[in-house]
């Protein structure tokens, strides 16, 4: 996408003295780290503590309120948030997508299968379950072909099996030279070059 | 760049005409046509007077329809997060936003207004003035939905906002658009055009800047 080869840094993602502050609290601040291509990074912390924050920061949808953070321009961010048309069935419904990240149909039907979703592509997506939703969101974050993930919480409301199963597909990212930024309360099958464990502030006064 | 906004706008436009909701601000006016008589009796000199205005304001009412489902659904689902974190900017979201609502309210409204207008009785070079004048109005109103819609997302009793503001951005062009009926040189048209251009002109940037303020 950026023109060939580049060095390792424009395929990093970096972060530097970020700070986040939303509605008068600092949430965290001077938060330095690094991923290079291959690695994944796992956020932990209470809830409140900014894991969310920190992701939608990365994906640039937050402004940082100091520090700088640089990032991959192919990213997908994968949260709570299904963005996909109720009433169309779930292989329609990612057609959007399919065109807008310029993926063809047999994109969608590997990310489908990847996802464990393959035989419920007709179904309209208003009558999925707490699982298959999140499911769902994983499958059009593996059709976005993006460079880096932004994962919170992805194996919300997963059975056991589909945890192992997103662990192997997350592995098969990293092989090939993805990133992962992921936060979870539930332990994830991969294996983590970074974990950052963000800790309440205390305020003065 | 053009292939990404033709897919944002399809999407819209398919999903507005799939849904039947654009076809709600075609039978209010209609209704609204359909009492006016009614209400005022079937004289015709009056109605050729006061038809035109009646169909202008209810082509402003008309505007307020569709306000809760432009932008708080694809906001509520997450689409435009994932729209600015592959790069888009809102200002182009909100340009989409723009022509695929126009492409779903101009044409059913215009087809509505020709058919209300022989309610009114109204014939001739009122007919086409009217229906310059709300052809040239259309673009607008619908940006000026768009615009509410945006500053309105997230807000409870969002409609009835909707309402309070769309009134006074709206009366020049109902000056100049109920005005035209009456004004047979067609300077109120230019006069129309002009706002009009200028309301579509604003509509990425103030819905841009409204959407921005709903990360905050």
């Amino acid at each position: 996408m950026n023109g060939g080869q580049s060095t390792t840094s424009e395929n990093a993602l970096i972060a530097d003295g970020l700070c986040c502050v939303r509605g008068d609290r600092m949430l965290f601040k001077d938060l330095n780290f690094q991923l290079e291509p291959g690695q994944a990074g796992l956020l932990t912390g209470p809830n409140g503590v900014g894991k969310s924050s920190l992701l939608r920061l990365v994906s640039e949808l937050l402004e940082p309120f100091a520090g700088t953070v640089s990032v991959p321009n192919s990213k997908a961010l994968c949260d709570d948030k299904l963005p996909l048309d109720e009433h169309l069935p779930l292989g329609k419904a990612l057609q959007f997508w399919t065109q807008l990240d310029g993926r063809t149909d047999s994109d969608m039907q590997a990310a489908l299968e990847k996802a464990g979703l393959d035989h419920l592509a007709e179904v309209p997506v208003r009558y999925f379950s707490t699982g298959q939703r999140q499911r769902a969101r994983l499958a059009r974050t593996y059709l976005s072909d993006a460079k880096i993930w932004l994962l919170d919480e992805p194996a919300n409301g997963l059975d056991a099996a589909s945890v192992e199963h997103l662990g192997t597909v997350l592995q098969n990212h990293l092989d090939s030279g993805g990133i992962i930024l992921a936060a979870s309360h539930i332990p994830l099958p991969i294996k983590f070059d970074l974990k950052l464990a963000l800790e309440p502030i205390v305020q003065a006064a | 760049m053009i292939g990404t906004l033709g897919t944002l706008i399809w999407r819209d436009v398919r999903q507005s005409y799939a849904s039947g909701g654009t076809w709600l601000p075609v039978v209010f006016y209609l209704s609204a046509a359909t009492l006016f008589p009614f209400a005022v009796g079937p004289d015709r000199e009056l109605l050729l007077q006061t038809g035109g205005g009646i169909l202008w304001i209810a082509a402003l009412l008309a505007t307020l329809l569709p306000l809760d489902r432009l932008i708080q659904p694809d906001l509520d689902n997450g689409i435009y997060d994932q729209l600015i974190t592959r790069g888009l900017t809102d200002e182009v979201i909100a340009f989409a936003r723009l022509i695929s609502h126009w492409l779903s309210f101009g044409p059913p409204l215009l087809l509505a207004a020709f058919l209300a207008s022989g309610l009114m009785g109204l014939e001739g070079a009122s007919l086409w003035t009217l229906l310059a004048s709300l052809a040239i109005a259309t673009p607008a109103l619908a940006g000026l939905a768009v615009i509410i819609a945006a500053i309105t997302a997230g807000l409870k009793g969002a409609s009835a906002l909707g309402g309070l503001l769309l009134i006074p951005l709206a009366i020049p062009l109902l000056i100049f658009g109920a005005g035209s009926l009456s004004n047979f040189a067609g300077n109120a048209l230019l006069f129309l055009g002009a706002v009009s251009l200028l309301l579509v002109a604003m509509t990425p940037f103030a819905a841009g800047a409204a959407l921005r303020a709903t990360r905050e």
